[in-house]
């Protein structure tokens, strides 16, 4: 039958024509698109390796960050502290300036009221001495006839003086 | 419509899927609508010949001492010498294949040269092709990553573009074949067997010396049986060729019989049992008719599919390396 015989002429056509396709295809088509799949596959590869690496490095930036997050806290608290104590030494100090400065003016007050006080006393002293004098000055001055008498006098000259010196 | 009515159900279904020397279309009034195609012909006795086939007179006349050979001839369809009655010496006429044939091969030529401009515009970075250019880039793919890569681990650029060549040629002549009125390229042996020759050549062409033991004297069997082995391998070198043709030829061959032969019981029926029998069964065919096409679709992918993948199993074990290499 001849359905089953390859017919001569055909086979030549296809013959010539499949290699001319093969030919074309070989020299233009192909190679473009294979390459571009394969360079696509090599590209894709490259890039989940560096998605990698990427991710990797991430993770070190993230922990070298929490380090020195830590790092700049444990840093501010002592800074804190110091400062902190350092506020207390000063009020402390100042305190202390404080207080000697009171004790002082105290002390001078003290000392002016003593020399006041001293003062005072030598006045009373000299008053008491002036006194003293004027009395017996007009005890001698008076003739005294009787010690009642007398006595009667030297109350009514107190008295006066006490008058006097009200 | 008397004379259409003793119909010749097998002369149709051959006359569908065999070559001829006019594209036909279709009949109009009993007169038949038809491109005329080259005629190329050597004779010894009258060398070359080339006219139009239109001078045929579809088959009711002779032309330059050529004529085509009525249905009795061993010949039939086939332009024979008047004088002698035998085939001429060459026979090149530019058949209605030989013209499908050229159609398919500039339109693949085309069609993957202009995918590959696209890829040759751009880089690596490019986002990946949509539309036809993604469909082949999806067909490429899957035929080199999960057919050539996967059997040929050696030497694989070598063979890539022939193998990628073979599925496309295939896939898109099967399709091309499904057109109705359009050329019967895989379902014919011509065009099979000059594929299954490629393989075979470039199958052996490039065997390396461990393929050729393997074939001739192989070392893995007992030395009584390899005398034995080397006569089937032998065999074997030219069976699997052979299988190769059939194969594609027999699948759409077959394929092709089917979808007419189911159509033409519309045209069966409508003598045998005229009125609503007709009506239904036309139904019924056409019905038929339909999922043979949609299977027919899948049969041109999977043939496409195991013929490339038939090869490059052949191409992977011509590859062949001792363990020791």
């Amino acid at each position: 039958m001849s359905l089953l015989i390859p017919d001569s002429g055909l086979f030549i056509w296809m013959l010539v024509a499949f290699a001319a396709v093969l030919f074309v295809l070989t020299k233009f088509g192909w190679p473009a698109i294979t390459g571009m799949l394969d360079e696509r596959a090599r590209f894709i590869d490259e890039g989940v390796a560096k998605a990698k690496e990427a991710g990797e490095k991430l993770e070190k930036v993230q922990e070298d960050t929490a380090r020195l997050m830590h790092e700049a806290q444990e840093q501010q608290s002592r800074i804190l502290d110091e400062a902190a104590r350092m506020r207390q030494d000063i009020i402390a100090k100042a305190r202390g300036e404080a207080a000697a400065a009171a004790q002082k003016v105290m002390d001078e007050a003290r000392k002016q009221i003593e020399t006041e006080k001293e003062d005072a006393v030598r006045d009373i002293r000299r008053q008491v001495g002036l006194l003293s004098v004027e009395i017996a000055e007009k005890v001698l001055r008076r003739n005294l006839s009787t010690d009642q008498a007398q006595m009667d006098y030297i109350n009514r000259l107190l008295d006066e003086k006490e008058k006097e010196s009200i | 419509m008397k004379g259409q009515q003793d119909l010749d159900v097998t002369a149709m279904i051959f006359d569908h899927v065999g070559d001829s020397y006019y594209w036909h279309l279709t009949d109009v009034g009993g007169t038949p609508v038809a491109i005329p195609l080259p005629v190329l012909v050597f004779s010894e006795h009258t060398g070359w010949h080339c006219f139009s086939s239109a001078r045929f007179h579809h088959g009711h006349e002779a032309c330059e001492g050529l004529a085509i050979a009525p249905k009795e001839s061993p010949n039939a369809g086939k332009i024979i010498e008047v004088a002698t009655g035998e085939r001429p010496a060459l026979d090149c006429s530019v058949t209605k294949n030989a013209a499908g044939l050229l159609i398919a091969s500039v339109l693949l030529c085309l069609m993957i040269v202009g995918a590959a401009r696209w890829y040759k515009k751009r880089d690596v970075t490019a986002a990946a092709p949509k539309g036809f250019i993604g469909s082949v880039e999806m067909l490429v793919n899957f035929v080199y990553e999960d057919i050539i890569k996967a059997n040929i681990p050696t030497h694989t650029a070598r063979y890539t573009p022939y193998l990628l060549t073979v599925f496309f040629f295939i896939f898109l002549t099967n399709l091309l074949g499904l057109i109705p009125g359009s050329a019967n390229l895989t379902g014919n042996i011509a065009v099979t067997v000059t594929l299954a020759l490629f393989t075979f050549v470039i199958t052996n062409i490039f065997g390396t010396k461990a393929y050729w033991q393997e074939v001739f004297w192989n070392p893995e069997l007992p030395a009584w049986l390899r005398p034995l082995m080397a006569v089937i391998e032998f065999i074997s070198l030219f069976t699997k060729p052979f299988s190769l043709t059939i194969r594609l030829f027999a699948n759409i061959l077959a394929g092709h019989c089917a979808l007419i032969g189911v159509l033409s019981v519309i045209f069966i029926t409508a003598t045998t049992m005229p009125g609503a029998g007709n009506g239904m069964m036309s139904v019924v065919s056409v019905l038929l008719a339909v999922f043979l096409d949609f299977l027919e679709l899948l049969v041109a992918f999977i043939q496409a599919f195991v013929f490339t993948m038939l090869s490059s199993i052949y191409i992977g074990l011509s590859q062949a390396h001792h363990e020791h290499e």
